[in-house]
This record gives C-alpha cells, structure tokens and sequence, in this order.
C-alpha cells in the first residue's frame, strides 16, 4: 500500500493523500451545500419581512387634526333641553364642517368644493367630538379643542404620498394683479424661469400649463395661486385661497410651490392639497403612531379600521381550538398508546389517523358547514365554531406527536414505576405523561401554529363577513386575523393596503407570543430522565 | 480437567502449579531412595547429596506457595480448580517435610559410619524404608493420575508402616539391651526409623489430600494407627 | 494447612439456618415468549431471609424467571406463564389476586438504576402514597426517612431532599431504587443484575446494604458474576438453557458441585 517508507505512524503515500483530500471536499461540499440551503431560507424570509414591513410601514404612524369646535346646539340641530339619546344622535359633522368653510371660504361656494373640503375629515372623524359632548353635555355652547380623524387620502398626502412638493425661494418681489379668480402675478426677477426651462421651452415664452405637467403654485400675501400660464417672469392663474391683498412681497415674502406629480395622475387635486397645506401651516396637524388600529374594530373607511375584533376573534376561536383539541388528542393519544389493545381495529383507526393529518383545510370547512351550522344548528360565524372545526382540523397532528412523546419515554421509567407497585393507569398518569410532556407542547404549537394561519374553512362556516363589534363570547360573531387579511387585501383605498400588511404583523406577532408561552410552559415542564 | 478454560493462561499457570508439585514429588522421591541407599551401604557421598538435593525441594515448594497465592488473588478459582490449588499447598508441604527427613536421615549416616553396625539390623530398617518409599511413589502416581482407589489404598495401607516400626523398634531395643556397643549405632537407626515412619506418615497425609482433590470430600475416619510400642496411647501428633 | 482448616473453609459462610422455611416455592414453571421455549420445568424453594442467587450464562432464563415472582412477565405481550408460583402457599398467578397488591409485596430494582426524574423525597413517597401505608404528612416523612436510612443513603442526602434524584452519582441512584422498594414494606426483593453499572467501591456498599437487608427481607439476586453471588448469597441456583441445572448452599455450589455442568460454568471452561 506504501509506496514509500513512511516515517512515524500515518500513511503518506500520495494516494493517501488523494484520499484524505477527496474526503475534505466532500466535508466542505456538504457544509457549503447546508450554509447555502440555509442563506438561500434566509433570503427568502428576509425578503418577506422587508416586504412586510415597507407595505405597512406607512400605517404606523397616523396624522390628525387637531381643532377648536365651537359647539352650539342650533349647530348640533338640538333643542333648549335635549336628552342623552338626543344628544348622542346630533349630528356633530356640523360643527366640525362649519369650522372648515370657515377657514377657508372660498370653498363653500359651489357643492363640489365643499363635499371636496368636508371628504379631508373621516367620516368617523367627529367620533371624538362626540364622544366629549355624549361625555359632559355642558359643554354645549362652548369651544371645544378636540382631535379630528383626518380622511386616509389626507392622511397619506401627509405622509408624502400623494406628491413630493418642492418649495423654492423667491429671488425678486411679486406683486399680484388681483386677490381672487384669475390673476396674474409679475415678479421683478426671472422667478419662473426653470419652469421654462424644465419644460423645454423658450426663454421668452409662454407655456401653458396643463393637468399633466407638475402643477405650480405660488403662495402670497396670505393666499396660493394655482399657475395655468407661465412666462419667465410672469404667471397667470387662478386663486385658490385667495389673497389678503395685491401689495408686492418682497423676495423671502412670497414662494414657488412645485408639486411634482402631475394632477392628471393623482386622486387628489391641487386645490385639496393647498387647504392641507394651509391646515399644516395653521398648525392643526399633528402626527403620532396609530394605537387606534389596535383599538378599533373594522370598518368601511380605511383610516378607521382596526384589527380589534379581529384579534379577539382570534383568541377566543384559538381558545376554543385548545381547549377542545388538547385533552381529547392527548387523552386519545395515551389510550391508542398505553391502553388500546393490538388488533386489526386499532391499526384501522391509526392509519386514519395517520390519513386525517394529511387531509386539505377545506374539508374540515364543509364539514363544519354540513354538520355544525346545518345540522346542529349553531350559530354561524361564531368563535365557537370556528373553534371546533380547528380542532378537528389540529387534533390529529396532536394526536399524533403526543404518541411519539410517549413512545419516547424510556421503558425503564414504567418498570420502575411498576416495580414499585402502581398500577398500569398511574404508571402512565404519573410518570409517563409528565416526562412526555414537552413533545405534547411542541406538538401542539405546531398544531395551533396551524390553525391560527386557516383562513379556508372558516371562511365555509361563515367568518368572512364584515363584522364592526368586538366578539363578546364564543357565541356571537366574529372574524379571524387571517380572514380579515383576506378581506383588506381586496379592498381598493389606501389606507387598506398598509393596513393589510400591519394585520400580518399583528398576526405574526400573535403567533410568536402563543408559540412563546407554549416554549415557555414546555420548558417549565421539562425533566431529564 | 478435560475441559480448557476460556482463558488459556488460566490453564497455564494452574498446569504451571501442578507441574511443579510432581516435580516437587519427583525430587522427594529421589531424596528418599538416596537416604536409603546411603543408609544400606553407609555411602558418605550419597548421603552428603542428599543433603544438599533438600535445598532444592525447600526452594520448589517456596515457588509453588507463591504461584498458588498469586493464582488465587489473580484468578478467583472456584471448585476443582480451588481444590487443585488448596491440593497443591498441602502435598508441596508435606513433601518438604519428607526432603528434611530424608535429609535427616542422611545426616545420620554420616554420624554413625565409624561406629560399628550390625547388616541385620540395617536390612530393618532398609525394609521399612522400602514400604515407605513404595507408599510415597504410589501416592504420588495417584496424584499424577487424579486415582481415587489408589491414594485410598495407600492410605489404608499406612498401618503396615506402623506395625513395620513397633516391631523394628522392639529389635532395636533387643540389640541394644543385648550388647551396650551397638547403643549409639541403633539409637541413630531408630530415629531413623522413625524418620521414615513420618515419612509414611506424610505419604498418608498427601494421599487423604489426593482424595478430597477428587471427590471434594474431606476423610473424615480415623486414620488406622497401630503404636502399641507404648503401654499407653499417646495423643496423635501429626505434623 | 491441614484438614481442620479444609474443613473449616467448608463451612465457614454457612450461615442459613437449617431446614430453612421457604418463602418463595415455584413448581413445574414453564415461561413461553411466544413459541420460544424459554423456561423449562422449573421447580426451586427460596429460603425467607436470606439471599438466593441465581447464576448462569446469557439467555439461561434466569432473569425470566426472576420476572415471574412480580409477574412482571404480564406486560411482556406473548408472554405465557404455566404451573405454580406461591408465596407464603399463597399462587400468585390466582387470576383474583391483584397484581399491583402483588409488586407492593415483591419489589425489584433493575439493572440500571432507574429513579424517577423527581425529588428524591418523592422517589421513595411515591410508593406509599400510591399504596395509602401513611395516613398523614408526618407519617409518609417518616417512611421515606426510614427507608433512606435502611439503605444507607440517609445520611448523603438528608439535607438535599429536594433536588432531583437524577443528579446523584449511580451508586446512590440504586440505593435510592433500593430505599425505593423498601418504602412500600415488601417481604420479598427481586434483583436484577444491581451492580452492573456500579465501580466496585459502588458495588460493594450495595452488597453490605444487601447483606444487612437480609435480616428483615427476603432476597433473590440475579447476577452475572459468580464472585459476587458466591459473596453476596447463602443459597445459589445455577440456569442453563432454562433449567434448573442445580440448587444448593453457596458454599457448597462454589467448592463442590454436583453437576458436571455446574462445574464447568463456575470454573469457565464454557461461557
């Protein structure tokens, strides 16, 4: 085998080298291939969260109003002494509304500025009014400062989505030719210029403006100005909130607002995005992170739609999930494992157990729909039965894992206890269960992981409808995390896009904290044998 | 043991012990052939052999102690193999005692060869010590051949030796009372004599040894003995 | 040497008492695993207090046999026991008799020491509890104390009663097995190979544990070395190929058998 004489203990002959060189290949090979299997896991889940997390990264934080409303009862439309429920059924838009066209004029004059003006506010907006007023009725007649829910369109204008907004300085003075309607604003500098420019235009020419070029505006003397002709040191155009005077303003006095984004391709005109300026710019608007997504339940309107419901929703049907399937696999579990005995039957019914794991989510759906909603009767939509077809759908892997835990457990644990003189049944409660313990839980957080992810048969037995209340008891209805997923991800507005991706956050989170006590109750639990 | 032990050095070192003891045997034997003869022609020379042949039996049955204790520490035996071992401890001691008395014998020809000697006499004493040397081979063939029936045999045959020496002992005493010259000449040769019934004694000894080796019972009868020499019977005084 | 000695080295471990009253008697026992014809005719007295080894090769049956005094061979499926068992003339194999009254009276402790993974109080509690032998808190304390210190564990874990009887070393976890099966008060112990895991110094505390335990117990040992059955016990049977190949005192099994076979086990001249 040697072609050489080799000096101590070790082979070193050249096809032994060849040997032990050929293993280390195949050590790195396979060590790269795991490194590279677990990069290319790893990749994808980064990918996932960083899709998550951009999608709702803009639901985070919300902006709102935040106005002094003089409250009235002719306002409200109440009489001299109203009651609660008369109270509690005004119409506390009014004040709000009457406040708006108040600020800003110029909007009240035909129907469409208006409804324009009044869609910035939520239509849940005045909830907080009300709320304050339902609260100390005294406080009719009084002004009250108070937050306003801003609609999802202004609250993402806000959030800079709507356009980028370039504000530049002014280099010369301007003077305007009117105050209101179309005027013409002359500046003593060549302000205009890069607009020409940027459009590709002649130095000395006039360039019309048009919904698909950026729109200009130009904010003085306490009013804006919406360009619809542009010269390089000229511009014509018209007022949207009109001036206070026509005196000339010094450079510094007056700006060129640029929004970048043509109003052809934007919902949202320029007209609206001057009234939200001017609301910053009066310092109404405040931002904050939006706890009200934890705290509300669902709605129609984007901006007021919360996952509450969906979450108790979830936690009531995963109780019922746990509380049903747990002691019924486990209890099955121990009897197929310590106490059935070996025949045929028994083997039938394993394999079919063996058969249920492996059976699609939908199923379990119409068999809820056929037997519980149809024949039993229950109430649909309910958590109840959300939760007894997840049990039936998450009891055979429990079922299952609990057996293998119990087989785990070392024959020498039952021959002691046995030894000792304890029967076949306290053997296996007293000893054997305990130490089989920690695969009963990993068990069950796979199956729990499970269902709370199933969105398929719930949505058979019902919990796809559209449901405001928080769920109150296991009867009553309600929807899931995943369903109400689902519903968002279908939905055309804004606001329900961000909000969609923060309800798998939630989601997800939900299920690390359940996963998270199960680890922690299983290593509570854990014993070394 | 037809059997080999599982681990052959085991049936080595005990093959070892017992080679040793018939060795051992084997020398012992010699010894007491050589005093014999030393005693019938009254040869210095033989008798001074003999003399220092016995260091090398005393030597032996060191050697044999010490590989029977080793074996047992290191071996654990159990039943006949235990047997074998507690056998050989006893015979190589017992046939060390027969190397002193051969010895011992020699030593008292070489005492008593300018005193004046009757040949009949001797012829006695050469008889006895014949029977002697005949039980000491025997015994040791029913060592060597694990022979119930012979070391039995040898046993029971111990009583001759005994009657053997009370008479030679009467003659002696006759020679002696007869006339005063031949007193040192026949006390020597009674102590011999009596060297020699000792040394049928041990022949005994080995024989009940050979037995309990090979049935795993101890004798438990009385040996026969025949000491009427004496008007009274003295209590047994066994080595 | 001479004879006296012989002699007395014949006698000198002799101490059962003669004409010993049997404990356990067993008669034409035959053990089936299945088809395997695993014990054959077995018929064999225990003598009460004192020690009973069984020895003999790998696969003899003397463990099976050693399982059918707890009726432990029950959970083994296909597993068949026939002719009689007795205890104190009571037939363990009585279908009325309850088997789990039985395994209180005949405890066993097993080739591996196998505590439970709890307290090493609740190791020996257990057992009493299960079996309702204290009627109060302080009543099962003092059992547990009393069993612990029977077999010599009292002292090295007194003050540690809490942790887990897992974390002791392997000779403390089988005297723990050991004060274990004392604790439900049986009349007869039942061991499998105890020492096989232990060192010796390990082994041989349990054997003096063994050796003051037969006073009050009686005890069948199964075991692989015939030095520690020819220390340990008063009576030894030898199992070849499941029979009974022969029965006597430990000394007399040890320096003259009386089967061939006997013979050529204990001095090794077949496995």
């Amino acid at each position: 085998m040697t072609d050489v004489a080799a000096p101590g203990i070790f082979d070193t002959s050249p096809a032994a080298k060849r040997r032990i060189a050929k293993r280390y290949r195949a050590e790195v090979r396979l060590r790269l291939a795991g490194i590279g299997a677990i990069a290319f896991a790893f990749c994808f889940l980064v990918l996932l969260i960083t899709d998550i997390l951009t999608k709702a990264w803009p639901g985070f934080t919300e902006n709102e109003l935040t106005l002094e409303v003089p409250v009235s009862a002719e306002t409200l439309g109440l009489g001299p002494n109203p009651d609660q429920a008369q109270i509690a059924g005004a119409d506390f838009m009014a004040p709000i509304r009457q406040l708006l066209v108040s600020y800003f004029p110029g909007a009240a004059d035909d129907r469409r500025s208006r409804t324009r003006l009044f869609q910035i506010i939520s239509r849940g907006g005045a909830d907080p009014l009300r709320d304050r007023i339902v609260a100390d009725p005294s406080l009719i007649g009084t002004t009250v400062k108070v937050p306003v829910y801003l609609n999802d369109d202004a609250d993402y204008f806000y959030k800079g989505y709507v356009t980028p907004i370039r504000t530049t300085a002014s280099a010369g003075s301007a003077t305007p030719s009117g105050t209101s309607g179309t005027i013409t604003l002359t500046s003593t500098a060549q302000d205009f210029l890069p607009v020409l420019t940027g459009a590709g235009a002649l130095r000395d020419a006039t360039l019309p403006l048009t919904d698909k070029a950026p729109s200009r505006l130009v904010s003085i003397n306490g009013g804006v100005l919406k360009a619809t002709e542009v010269s390089a040191d000229r511009i014509s155009g018209e007022v949207l909130i009109p001036l206070t005077s026509t005196s000339m303003a010094a450079p510094g006095d007056w700006k060129i607002l640029t929004l970048e984004q043509p109003q052809g391709d934007r919902k949202m005109s320029d007209r609206e995005v001057v009234w939200l300026l001017a609301l910053k710019d009066k310092g109404f608007v405040s931002s904050g992170i939006s706890w009200r997504f934890l705290s509300s339940g669902d709605s129609r309107e984007a901006e007021l739609a919360g996952i509450k419901g969906a979450l108790v929703g979830s936690a009531l049907t995963m109780l019922i999930t746990l509380l049903l399937s747990l002691p019924i696999g486990v209890g099955a579990a121990i009897y197929l494992e310590e106490f059935a005995p070996k025949n045929r039957f028994v083997d039938v019914i394993e394999v079919n157990i063996n058969n249920l794991a492996a059976v699609p989510s939908i199923v379990f759906g119409l068999l809820g729909l056929a037997v519980f909603l149809g024949f039993f009767g229950l109430p649909r939509s309910a958590p109840l039965v959300g939760g007894l077809v997840l049990a039936l759908l998450v009891l055979p892997t429990i079922i299952i894992a609990s057996r293998a835990a119990l087989n785990a457990v070392p024959p020498s644990i039952r021959e002691a206890a046995l030894g000792v003189g304890a029967s076949h049944q306290q053997a296996v409660l007293h000893h054997v269960l305990p130490l089989a313990m920690p695969g009963i839980f990993t068990g069950t957080i796979i199956g729990m992981a499970h269902a709370l992810g199933e969105t398929a048969p719930l949505l058979l037995i019902g919990m796809v409808a559209f449901i405001v209340d928080t769920p109150t008891s296991a009867t009553s209805a309600a929807t899931v995390l995943p369903v109400q997923v689902f519903l968002w991800s279908d939905l055309p507005e804004i606001g329900f896009r961000a909000k969609t991706s923060m309800a798998i956050i939630v989601l997800l989170v939900f299920l690390f904290a359940m996963n998270g006590l199960a680890i922690f109750l299983r290593s509570r639990f854990e014993k070394r044998w | 043991m037809t059997d080999r032990h599982i681990v052959t050095a085991f049936d080595e070192e005990l093959q070892h012990v017992i080679r040793a003891v018939a060795e051992c045997g084997g020398l012992s034997e010699e010894l007491v052939s050589k005093a014999i003869i030393a005693l019938t022609r009254l040869d210095i020379d033989v008798a001074q052999a003999v003399i220092n042949d016995d260091k090398r039996v005393d030597e032996l049955q060191r050697e044999i102690e010490a590989m029977a204790i080793s074996l047992i520490a290191r071996r654990q035996p159990m039943a006949a193999d235990l047997r074998e071992v507690v056998a050989a401890f006893r015979i190589a001691s017992d046939l060390e005692r027969v190397g002193d008395l051969a010895k011992n014998i020699a030593k008292r020809v070489i005492a008593i060869q300018d005193q004046f000697h009757s040949q009949q006499v001797v012829h006695g004493v050469e008889h006895i010590a014949e029977l002697a040397l005949a039980q000491l081979k025997n015994v040791l063939d029913a060592y060597a051949s694990r022979d119930v029936r012979a070391a039995d045999e040898v046993w029971s045959r111990d009583e001759e030796i005994d009657a053997l020496y009370t008479s030679l002992f009467r003659e002696l005493l006759t020679y002696m009372m007869e006339d005063p010259r031949n007193i040192t000449f026949c006390a020597h040769l009674l102590f011999c004599a009596k060297n020699v019934e000792r040394i049928g004694d041990h022949a005994t000894n080995i024989a009940e040894t050979v037995h309990y080796l090979v049935t795993g019972e101890a004798m438990t009868e009385e040996r026969p003995k025949q000491s009427s020499v004496l008007a009274f019977d003295l209590p047994q005084t066994d080595d | 040497m001479d004879m006296s000695i012989a002699k007395a080295s014949v006698v000198a471990a002799e101490t059962a008492p003669a004409g010993p009253v049997m404990k356990v008697i067993a008669e034409d026992v035959d053990v089936f695993y299945g088809d395997k014809h695993a014990l054959k005719s077995v018929s064999i007295g225990v003598p009460e207090r004192s020690v009973t080894a069984f020895i003999g090769p790998s696969g003899c049956g003397k463990s099976t046999f050693l399982r059918c005094i707890n009726r432990m061979n029950d959970t083994i499926a296909g597993c068949r026991v026939i002719g009689s068992v007795t205890i104190d003339g009571q037939d363990i194999y009585d279908p009325s008799l309850d088997v789990v009254e039985l395994r209180a009276r005949v405890g066993m402790v097993f080739q591996k020491p196998n505590p439970f993974p709890k307290t090493i109080f609740e190791n020996v509690a257990y057992g009493p509890r299960i079996h309702g032998l204290a009627r109060s808190k302080v009543e099962l304390e003092e059992i547990v104390m009393t069993s612990l210190g029977k077999a010599g564990l009292l002292e090295e874990v007194k003050d540690r009663l809490t942790e887990p009887g897992t974390g002791l070393s392997g000779g403390q976890q089988q005297r723990l097995c050991i004060a274990r099966a004392i604790a439900v008060s049986p009349d007869v112990i039942l061991m499998d190979e105890p020492c096989s895991s232990l060192d010796p110094i390990a082994t041989a505390r349990i054997e003096e544990l063994i050796d003051e335990l037969r006073a009050n117990y009686t005890i069948i040992i199964v075991t692989h070395s015939m030095q520690q059955a020819a220390r340990v016990s008063q009576t030894t049977a030898f199992f070849h190929l499941g029979i009974l190949v022969e029965q006597g005192s430990t000394s007399q099994i040890f320096t003259n058998p009386h089967d061939r076979r006997t013979q050529d086990y204990i001095t090794g001249r077949f496995g």
